[in-house]
Formats: structure tokens, C-alpha cells, sequence
């Protein structure tokens, strides 16, 4: 008996200083992919960040290796994955994740999350954003570099309008009365500058999805298998949106680029946009007139969806290396870090209590339109998300720009997106 | 007579008006790229004289991506897809010109194919051969489908076809290996016509953009049509002053090589035979 | 040289390209054929042989559809403009206008420039409002357009830029041929009185009939090729009116990743394009006569 665990226990130790000979000989190296959405020196934060964390952990090499934007991202770390080759963690956008999981790429954080400190942390995160993190029970992302819609609007054109530049609408019918007064025309009849106006190239679906919300309903389930685009609440969105355009006429015809928007803002051609939070700085250097920022108008309810990306781990790397990048996850995301990347990038932070930091508080006093988007956070939702994403959020891309352009009323636009999505997900239930 | 001199005058007048405002509408788009690229951010969209000149665009567009890192890939690339072509083509061209061997009509035919299904529609499986060899992500993914190009084969084989056979035989009198004549007697002769497809070639690869997006994801590999593209396709929108000032970065070089090589490139078309 | 010879360096030099032939053209064309058959490979499920279940859905696609016909319309658009734009500059600049060094130059620069940069100027001038079209419509009194935002304009408006990258690229090839003719031709038809346009019509149009084969593939090749403008400026949009083929295979292939998919739609672009050379080698050998 004594023996044995007499030798049990030399065994361990010799186990153990072999394991420590061999980590202070190679170090665990996490590779780390990561892209680039936003304007300013992202890769230059990255790298001081990682020298920072290894100065801490001697035992881990961290590589970040900048991916491009997301979708160049997503494509890399998936023909990675196929090739045998996967990083040891990503930053992807936290609607790829049912892809991710389907491709068999990454591994849930429940296996990482062991102690109750990391149970805490992982309570921590703002749950809006968690919603996007989790399905079937478990955890598969953690939100880092997060975003929703917010309201931007001219605050000396509201002045021109005889509108409280401090009260920004607060509901959709406000939305509209704002909009129609701040819809000018020539005498010819011609608008010379818009209301309000809601970007529907590209991603419409994510723009779209505030005004469901609003209308009550998101837009698809937990699990990724079913999609509501024909809800009665989600036509009701639409035909808001296109009465806007066609009944209203205070927001331009036809699609409206995302990319021009905020120069359209600049311009002073719309009063009102609907944009990303990502956008703030961006606004905040170029807008030669005083702005403000709002939570989205209400409808039966506030609420937008929210957007940006999250921490993934992959299931190729080894058991160490995953313990590794767990490390350097909980290490970025401490609320100081969580802070500090929201304040150098725009994003939200994503957590309650970096927003009770010293530095983001003094953020926040120099500017508060920055917490408008934390404010919002309790009515915000997940980001639509499903089995093969791609092309069930095509389905409600093509609908959404079929009605604005009047191709199709909204009851048959949605109609038709929601038949295609059934088809499409049908396999996975 | 005069009358006809008259309306022949007039006609002549009007066409000259008419081709002054299609060569105007022509480069239309460069001249905003100076104007945008050139004046502060708000005056990327209003046009007054009195606006203000600045660099600082040109300094914004360099410091927001690695631009020199791309131009470097963008050069390495056209420079190695060249060369590779230079050589495959005049080889191949050489023996489907002046050697007789079995199966020339259908390895000829078998090359033409390429005229017709160029690489940039066999991104799918092209993407999965450069994936098995290892390749992607790497300049020499981004060149390779294009190193034998089937429009080369067919130009320079018309090209020596025309030369005439006698050069070629004194030359093997003289005790010249097949190899020797062709780098002595063909290459030589044929100069106008590699002038004229050399830029064809650099102005393509220095220009393309689909398979380049699709085959590489690093900084490491990425030419200048694809640094530009994500760099211009933020969250944040579309900023005219910076990305017309990336553009004049990116093409710069092209555009200075075609002002100054303008009229040798016309003269290699012309007797390279391109017609 | 004796014939075993001749063999053996045919054979030899044509060995390197032909490799990198087959290698990148022929086989993914089999490959893809082969691929188009199958599923596409998902996680832990390999592809497995489905038989003519991807063109079944292929034929059930609307937005194949679309993108298919939106191609041939832009296809329709393209080749004549650029191909008739491109023979009018060679005439132009060929001839005696003043200022002709400066109008090669200005016709001949979009061919420089990176299709990928000039689609975001383009864009600019598209913008409704302020964008430079706009500019100039509004100072004429005309209403506002939103020329990429509307289904009916879009593809035409993607077809205009397609037009202005290509026509001064094919002008060149026209203009060398019209360099290498004699001027003596002109100059008796001129005394003879014919116009200048019976000229063109019986004499130079039926000279440059090579150069106009040429380009005219090179157009359709580049009709079913250049999708870079769509990228940048609407990727597809709105609700497909510019979807086209390549572009189309691009998202099914590099988005969505069916690969399966995407290997049948590039049967059909490989289909079309076969099709389109088979019937220009037929009409190289019965009307036009190359060396």
C-alpha cells in the first residue's frame, strides 16, 4: 500500500517537473487570429497588448496574426480548420458560431471554466451579448469587440427644425414627426435634405432587426433552427420602414449604401441615421457640427440587435494550449482591458463593471454619447444567427431590399424569405 | 465645292467636340481621385477652386494600412508571373511553331482551351488544388494559374511562324543547338510582341483582384487590390479623400510607366501584330 | 535533326506549360464536373455521391436564374458598347483631331487603374444627393435617382463602369490595326469621292474584321469574368439585380462554402463559355482568315 502511493506520488512529481522542465523549455504557443473592423492602429494595440500578457505569462507565446476583416477571417479560419491547421483562438463574428459548430471547429468554454472565480467571470459579461455566445446549454464564444445601433442626429438641424436638439424621438411616432419635420424641400418639390435614413446595402438584415425587435419579436430561436421573418410583428417592422420611403417620404428611395452613410450625415443631406456604434469616433472627428447620440426609438418595445465579434477556442489544439488561450481570454477581458479596448476602438465594453472603471468613467464624462450604447444594452438582442447563417440571412437580405425597392409588398417579401429559410434549416432539426 | 468643304469642316468640328467630351468623361474619374485625394475631407464632394491643398490624406492612407508591404507583393507578383511566362510561353511557342511531334494538333487545341476558360472562373477547385499543395495564402498561389497562359502560346507562335525558316536553318549551320536558335533568332525578332504582351501581362496581375481575395488572408501575401479593398471596406464606411489618395498610391507607378512609355506601347502593339 | 528528335524537343518544350495547363485548367475543369455530383463535405461528414441532386437544385434556384439572365443582359450591354466605343476612339485618335495624344491617354487609363479602386469612385458618383452624377442631373433640373439602390438601374449602371474599363483596352488593338493599313487606300477612295463612311463600311470595317474577332471574345470572356465592380459597389444588390454568374459563384463557393453548389453553377459558366468558343473557332474557320 505505502508503496504504492509512495510511488504514485514520485511519479507525479516527476511527471509534474517533466511537464515544468518542458513548458520553461517550449513555451505553449497560442496562435491567435484576429481581424480588423474598425479605422485606427488595431494591430499595433494587438501586438502591445500580447508583448503585455507574455511579460506576464512566461510560459505562453502568444502569436497574433491580423486576419483582415471578418470575412476574411471567418474564410481563413475555416479552410485552416479543414486543412489540419487551426489557431488556437479567434476573434470571429459572434454570429458565426452554429457555422463553427457545425464544421466541428471549436470547443464549448464549459470544459475551460472550472473554478468559481471563472464561473463569476463568465456571469460577467452583459447578457445581451451573451445571448450570442451560447446554444444548446453551453458557452462556445466570449464577447470582446461588441457593438448595436444607435441613433445619430444633427443637432443644429433640429434647431432649424424648432425640435429640442437635447430630446431626440423617443418612439416611432416621434421617429416619423421628427423625420417629416426635418424633411426639407425646394420649390421645385425636390428633397434637399432626408429625415431619417436606415442603410439597407450589404447587411440589411442587421439594421432591419432593430425595427422587429422594436415590433416585438426577434427574428429567429435559440438554437438556430427556426426564423420568424413572417411573424405579423416582423411585417409590421418592415411596413414601417417602408412607409417611411414610400408614405411618409422622409427617408430616401430605393437601397441606402451603408458605406456613404455617415458621409450622407456629414453632409447634412439626413438629419437622422441609424449606424453602428462602431462609428462614433469616426463621427466624432468628421461631423463639423454639433451631434448627438440616442438609444433607438421605441415601438412596443426599445431595442436593437447587437453586432461584433467574439472569443472562440479551437478543438484541434492541444489541452495545454487551450488552457493557455482560456488565460489570455480572461486576462483581455478584465474589466480595466474591457475598458480600455472600448475607449481605444468605439466598441462596447463588455462587461457592467468596466464601465465603473476609473478610466471609463472620465471616458465617459469628457463624452457621453459613448454610454448611450451601454444604456441600450438591456433592451438589446441576438444578432440574427442560424445554421448555414450565410444563406438564411441572404434569404432575409434579398426580401428586405425586394420591399424597399418595391419589388414586393412586405407580406410577400417576408413570406417568401421565411419559405426559403424553412428549406434551408430543415436538415438541421 | 466649297459648300461640301464646308459641311466637311463642320462634321470635322463636331467630332472633335465629340471626342474631347468622351476623352474628358474618360478620365473623369482620375481627375476626382486628384481633386478628392488632394483637398481635406470636406471637400471630397464639393467642388470649389478655393478649397485648400493638402497631403494629409496621402500621409492618412499610408499610416492606416501596409501599403509598402502590398506593393512589394503586388511587385514580386507581376515580376515572377512574368518571367514564369516569358519562359513557358516562348518554349512552347517555339515548338508548336517549328517542331513537328505527335500530338501537336491536340496539345494546341488542349492550350487554346485556356483562352476561353481562363483561371479567374476555376477559383473553387483551383482554391482546393493550392490547398492540397500547401500553397495558399502565398504569392506563388496567386501567379501559378496564370504562368502558362494559352494567349501567350497563341501570339508567339504566330509570331515565329512568321519568321522565316531560312534564318533558322543558317543558323544550324553555323552549328547552333535548337535552344540557341531560338534564344539567337526568335526571341530577338519577336521583341515588340513580348513588349506589348509584358504589359498586357503586368497591367492584368497588377490589377487583378477575385482569385488574389480569395487565396490570400495575411498581410504576407496580399497585393494592393486586396490591401485596398479591406482597407476601404470598414464599419465605418467610405472615406473619398483616403481611398482615392490609396488609389493614386496603388496605381501610381502604372500610371507614371504609361506616360512615359505611351507611344512604344502603341508602336509594340502595332507590330507585335495584335490586330 | 532526325525525327526522333523533333519528337523529343516538341515534347520538351512544350512539357513546362502544358503541366501548369493541365494542372490549373483542365483538370479543375474535370474536377469540377467530378465534384458537382457530390455533396460538400461538412465537418465530420464526408461528400458522398448524390447523382444530379445539385442540378436539380440548380434548376429549382431563382437567384441562379436571375444571375443568369442579368449576365446575358449585361453580357447584351457590354460587348457591342465597349467594342463599338473602342472602334470610334481608334478612328479618333488614329486621325487628324487635335489633342490626340492627350484623348489615347485619357481612353486608354482605365485600363491602368484597378478596377477594385475605381468602383469606389464610381460609387461616389453614383451617390443620390451629393455624388457627382447627382450634381450635375439636379443643376439640370432633373429629379434625383438612386442609381445603385434601384432594381432597374443598378445592372445598367454596373454596366456603364464595365464599359468605360474595357473600351479603351480594345482600342488599342483596334488602333494597331489601323496603324499597320496603308493610308494610301484612304487617300484614293477619298478622290474617288466615296465618304468616309462608305470607306469605313466597305473597306476598313472588313479589314479590321480580325481585331474585331479578338476583342469580341476577349469581351465575352470579360462579360462573364469581371465582377469586381459588383463586389464593391452592390455585391449583388438589391435583392439580386446584380447578381452575376462569377459573382454568384463566389458567394456560393467563398461565403456559404457549398462547394458542391458551386462547382455546378461554374458547369454552366464553363458550358457557356464552351459554347461561345466552339462557335468562334467555327466562325474563324469560315469567315475570317488568320495566318
Amino acid at each position: 500500500m505505502w508503496a504504492n502511493s509512495i510511488r504514485r506520488a514520485v511519479l507525479g512529481f516527476v511527471a509534474a517537473v517533466a511537464s515544468g522542465i518542458a513548458l520553461a523549455q517550449a513555451p505553449v504557443e497560442v496562435s491567435f487570429y484576429y481581424p480588423v473592423a474598425v479605422g485606427g492602429p488595431i494591430t499595433k494595440l494587438v501586438d502591445g497588448l500580447a508583448a503585455d500578457f507574455e511579460k506576464e505569462n512566461p510560459g505562453i507565446k502568444l502569436k497574433p496574426i491580423y486576419t483582415g476583416t471578418y470575412q476574411d477571417s471567418i474564410t481563413k479560419a475555416l479552410t485552416a480548420v479543414k486543412s489540419g491547421e487551426p489557431p488556437v483562438t479567434s476573434i470571429l463574428l459572434s454570429t458565426d458560431m452554429y457555422t463553427l459548430i457545425d464544421e466541428d471547429a471549436i470547443v464549448p468554454f464549459d470544459d475551460l471554466v472550472k473554478t468559481p472565480e471563472d464561473q463569476a467571470w463568465l456571469k460577467s459579461f452583459y447578457p445581451a451579448f451573451m445571448e450570442n455566445s451560447q446554444t444548446g446549454g453551453k458557452t462556445w464564444g466570449i464577447p470582446f469587440q461588441r457593438s448595436t445601433i444607435v441613433l445619430y442626429y444633427n443637432k443644429e438641424l433640429f434647431k432649424e427644425a424648432g425640435l429640442d436638439p437635447n430630446r431626440p424621438p423617443q418612439n416611432w411616432k416621434e421617429q416619423v414627426e421628427y423625420a417629416q419635420k426635418l424633411t426639407k424641400r425646394d420649390a421645385s418639390g425636390k428633397v434637399t435634405q432626408w429625415g431619417l435614413q436606415i442603410p439597407s446595402s450589404g447587411f440589411p438584415y442587421w439594421l432591419f432587426q432593430a425595427l422587429a425587435i422594436q415590433a416585438g419579436t426577434n427574428l429567429m430561436n435559440a438554437t438556430g433552427t427556426q426564423t420568424y421573418y413572417d411573424r405579423p410583428e416582423v411585417i409590421e417592422g418592415l411596413t414601417y420602414w417602408v412607409d417611411l420611403v414610400k408614405k411618409h417620404k422622409v427617408h430616401p428611395e430605393g437601397i441606402v449604401e451603408w458605406g456613404s452613410t455617415p458621409k450622407d450625415f456629414f453632409e447634412k443631406k439626413v438629419a437622422m441615421v441609424w449606424t453602428t456604434t462602431g462609428n462614433l469616433t469616426n463621427v466624432r472627428t468628421n461631423a463639423k457640427f454639433d451631434f448627438g447620440v440616442a438609444m433607438l426609438p421605441a415601438g412596443k418595445q426599445r431595442g436593437s440587435p447587437t453586432g461584433g465579434g467574439n472569443f472562440y477556442v479551437y478543438k484541434k489544439a492541444t489541452p495545454a494550449q487551450r488552457e493557455a488561450a482560456f488565460r489570455f481570454i480572461k486576462w483581455i477581458t478584465t474589466p480595466q482591458r474591457a475598458a480600455q479596448w472600448g475607449i481605444d476602438t468605439g466598441y462596447v465594453a463588455v462587461r457592467a463593471d468596466a464601465w465603473e472603471t476609473p478610466a471609463m468613467k472620465q471616458y465617459v464624462a469628457g463624452f457621453p454619447a459613448a454610454a448611450v450604447a451601454r444604456d441600450q444594452l438591456p433592451y438589446a438582442k441576438a444578432e440574427l444567427s442560424t445554421h448555414d447563417n450565410q444563406r438564411v440571412t441572404k434569404a432575409l437580405n434579398d426580401g428586405l431590399q425586394a420591399a424597399l425597392t418595391g419589388a414586393k409588398t412586405p407580406e410577400q417579401a417576408m413570406k417568401d424569405a421565411q419559405r426559403e429559410a424553412e428549406r434551408l434549416l430543415r436538415s438541421f432539426r | 465645292m466649297s459648300a461640301v468643304h464646308r459641311a466637311r469642316g463642320a462634321v470635322f468640328g463636331l467630332e472633335t467636340a465629340a471626342a474631347w467630351l468622351l476623352g474628358l468623361l474618360w478620365v473623369l474619374p482620375l481627375v476626382y481621385a486628384f481633386w478628392a485625394a488632394f483637398h481635406p475631407g470636406e471637400f471630397s464632394t464639393r467642388f470649389v477652386l478655393t478649397a485648400p491643398l493638402t497631403l494629409d490624406n496621402f500621409a492618412k492612407a499610408w499610416a492606416a494600412a501596409p501599403f509598402a508591404r502590398y506593393f512589394v507583393n503586388t511587385v514580386l507578383l507581376v515580376t515572377t508571373v512574368l518571367a514564369a511566362q516569358l519562359v513557358l510561353v516562348t518554349l512552347a511557342a517555339y515548338a508548336f511553331a517549328r517542331f513537328e511531334f505527335p500530338g501537336r494538333n491536340l496539345l494546341f487545341a488542349l492550350v487554346l482551351v485556356q483562352l476561353m476558360i481562363m483561371p479567374d472562373v476555376l477559383i473553387v477547385e483551383n482554391y482546393r488544388t493550392m490547398s492540397a499543395l500547401g500553397l495558399k495564402d502565398t504569392i506563388l498561389a496567386i501567379g501559378l494559374p496564370y504562368m502558362a497562359s494559352a494567349f501567350g502560346i497563341f501570339l508567339l507562335r504566330q509570331t515565329f511562324k512568321t519568321i522565316p525558316r531560312e534564318l533558322d536553318e543558317a543558323a544550324r549551320v553555323e552549328g547552333c543547338s535548337p535552344l540557341q536558335v531560338l534564344w539567337k533568332v526568335y526571341v530577338p525578332l519577336a521583341r515588340p510582341v513580348y513588349l506589348a504582351y509584358a504589359l498586357v501581362s503586368v497591367s492584368y496581375h497588377w490589377n487583378n483582384f477575385l482569385w488574389p481575395l480569395i487565396i490570400t488572408n495575411s498581410v504576407e501575401s496580399r497585393p494592393l487590390t486586396v490591401g485596398l479593398q479591406v482597407f476601404a471596406s470598414t464599419d465605418q464606411g467610405i472615406d473619398w479623400s483616403i481611398i482615392t489618395a490609396a488609389t493614386l498610391l496603388t496605381s501610381g507607378p502604372l500610371l507614371v510607366a504609361f506616360l512615359l512609355f505611351q507611344r512604344q506601347f502603341v508602336q509594340s502593339f502595332m507590330r507585335a501584330g495584335i490586330k | 535533326m532526325t525525327r526522333q528528335m523533333q519528337w523529343l524537343y516538341g515534347w520538351l518544350l512544350v512539357l513546362p506549360a502544358a503541366a501548369l495547363l493541365a494542372l490549373f485548367t483542365h483538370y479543375p475543369a474535370i474536377a469540377t464536373a467530378w465534384h458537382s455530383f457530390h455533396s460538400t463535405p461538412k465537418g465530420a461528414r464526408p461528400a458522398v455521391f448524390v447523382g444530379g441532386d445539385n442540378y436539380r437544385l440548380l434548376v429549382d434556384d431563382p437567384i441562379f436564374w436571375q444571375s443568369l439572365t442579368n449576365n446575358l443582359w449585361y453580357a447584351l450591354g457590354t460587348i457591342p458598347a465597349s467594342i463599338g466605343l473602342a472602334l470610334l476612339m481608334a478612328t479618333w485618335v488614329n486621325g487628324r483631331l487635335p489633342g490626340r495624344g492627350f484623348l489615347r491617354l485619357a481612353f486608354f487609363t482605365p485600363t491602368i487603374l484597378p478596377m477594385i479602386a475605381v468602383a469606389n469612385i464610381w460609387l461616389f458618383f453614383y451617390t443620390p444627393e451629393y455624388g457627382l452624377l447627382e450634381q450635375i442631373t439636379k443643376g439640370l433640373g432633373f429629379a434625383s435617382h438612386n442609381w445603385l439602390g434601384s432594381k432597374g438601374s443598378a445592372l445598367g449602371a454596373l454596366m456603364v463602369v464595365a464599359v468605360w474599363k474595357e473600351a479603351g483596352f480594345f482600342m488599342i488593338f483596334y488602333l494597331a490595326a489601323l496603324q499597320s493599313m496603308s493610308p494610301n487606300l484612304a487617300e484614293a477612295a477619298a478622290i474617288e469621292g466615296a465618304s468616309r463612311w462608305y470607306f469605313f463600311r466597305r473597306v476598313t470595317f472588313p479589314l479590321l474584321m480580325p481585331t474585331t474577332l479578338f476583342v469580341l471574345v476577349n469581351a465575352v470572356i470579360n462579360a462573364f469574368r469581371m465582377v469586381d465592380h459588383v463586389v464593391v459597389m452592390t455585391r449583388g444588390g438589391p435583392d439580386n439585380a446584380t447578381e452575376l454568374l462569377l459573382y454568384y459563384i463566389y458567394e456560393i463557393g467563398f461565403r456559404f462554402w457549398d462547394t458542391a453548389y458551386a462547382a455546378v453553377l461554374t458547369m454552366v459558366l464553363l458550358a457557356i463559355l464552351g459554347t461561345v468558343a466552339l462557335a468562334q473557332f467555327w466562325f474563324i474557320g469560315r469567315r475570317v482568315h488568320y495566318q
